[in-house]
């Protein structure tokens, strides 16, 4: 008797993988490549500023206090989207917010910034794309969050909404911080 | 305001202005945008190797054309696929081949169903750039690929090392197979004893299914 219900296990065990399946798609961005630096040392990388390109901003200048890289490029419309949420959103946290203009050329990010405003504490310029590879870019908007040691803890891949500002970002933050990190508005 | 993250285009390689609508949670707010963005294209064109020079004029006559087409047709149909080639300077026949081995071993990672020696992405290109310098300079397959997966995880692999992480999914087919042939030897071993014990004195209860 009880060999007649196997089939009937097997279906309903069926159904719930699949039903798994969808579940899971549907939470999850299955394009999304999970970034294997978590919990590494940023990639080293030394790049010269937007606005003194005779200067240069390395990874070893930035130890000591933690930062938000978020990678972005003046021909990139999510960019544009994403931009009131870091002015509006992200840098009242007062984390330090460095933007690093990807494959882009420097007239037209200065362009950009001019027209929608400037969040980020300094802007570094990423032309032929190579320090984004290190890190392992492959779409923008992208954002790193490296700790004072210079770890690695957190990638946003696409853009920033309110409500991964307010699970996702905002503990971490709070995690580097400690008691000092300011209240967000998520 | 709450707003979810909408998925990505089905096809991330289409770099076509369609502003996505973002389903709003409780508010049901709906803002005009895309979640992220790709690379501009590839400003260079493919290189198109040329099969046949075209003379300045064409012989005339029925048959020379239709030879000349065959001959086309002939050659369109053994040249090898043009793929997003970009003009790298390799050093002889051997390297190439070794670079578009390697490159198809290599997933793009916009074009995610394409390998990187297909993909027209300016990542890809990027990628198939850093690629030929590695080999240039002295770099085995090996390395190469370490280099990539350091960045963009083993996803860049077309094919899966076998580590723990992904023993489910080299093993379990195998797994399954076995499962499957002792299920099948179980109800032929019983049937065979079925068939027999019904020649003999027919006693065998049970299942019929």
């Amino acid at each position: 008797m009880i060999h007649r219900l196997i089939p009937l296990g097997v279906f309903i065990a069926l159904v719930g993988l699949l039903g798994f399946g969808i579940w899971w798609n549907t939470h999850h961005e299955m394009t999304e490549v999970p970034s294997p630096l978590i919990g590494k040392p940023a990639p080293e990388f030394t790049l010269p500023l937007l606005y003194e390109a005779d200067k240069t901003l390395s990874g070893k200048e930035l130890l000591g206090t933690p930062y938000l890289l978020n990678v972005f490029g003046s021909w990139c419309p999510t960019c544009q989207y994403e931009h009131p949420i870091l002015t509006g959103q992200i840098k009242p946290l007062g984390i330090k917010l460095i933007g690093l203009d990807w494959k882009d050329e420097p007239a037209d990010a200065k362009r950009w910034i001019e027209q929608f405003g400037n969040p980020y504490d300094v802007v570094i310029t990423d032309r032929d794309g190579r320090a984004g590879i290190d890190f392992g870019v492959y779409m923008a908007p992208e954002t790193f969050l490296v700790d004072a040691k210079g770890v690695v803890r957190y990638k946003r891949i696409g853009m920033f909404t309110p409500e991964n500002i307010r699970d996702e970002l905002l503990p971490k933050i709070k995690e580097l911080t400690g008691n000092n990190a300011k209240k967000g508005s998520p | 305001m709450s707003l979810r993250a909408p998925s990505l285009l089905p096809f991330p390689c289409e770099a076509g202005e369609g502003a996505r609508r973002a389903e709003g949670g409780e508010s049901r707010e709906s803002a005009p945008f895309r979640l992220r963005h790709l690379p501009p294209p590839a400003g260079e064109g493919k290189m198109i190797s040329t099969q046949t020079a075209t003379p300045s004029s064409w012989p005339s006559g029925v048959l020379l054309r239709s030879v000349i087409l065959v001959a086309c047709m002939l050659a369109a149909l053994f040249s090898t696929p043009v793929h997003a080639i970009d003009p790298l300077p390799f050093k002889d026949r051997a390297e190439e081949v070794r670079f578009q081995n390697l490159t198809r071993q290599l997933r793009c990672l916009v074009c995610q169903n394409q390998d990187l020696a297909d993909s027209d992405a300016d990542l890809a290109k990027d990628l198939r750039k850093q690629v030929f310098e590695m080999m240039q300079s002295g770099k085995s397959d090996a390395q190469i690929k370490e280099y990539l997966v350091a960045r963009y995880n083993d996803f860049v692999l077309y094919d899966p090392p076998l580590k723990p992480g992904t023993w489910l999914l080299w093993f379990l087919p195998f797994a399954l197979l076995i499962i499957g042939a002792f299920v099948v030897a179980r109800i032929l071993r019983r049937r065979a004893s079925q068939a027999s014990g019904d020649a003999s004195t027919a006693v065998e209860s049970g299942d019929d299914w």
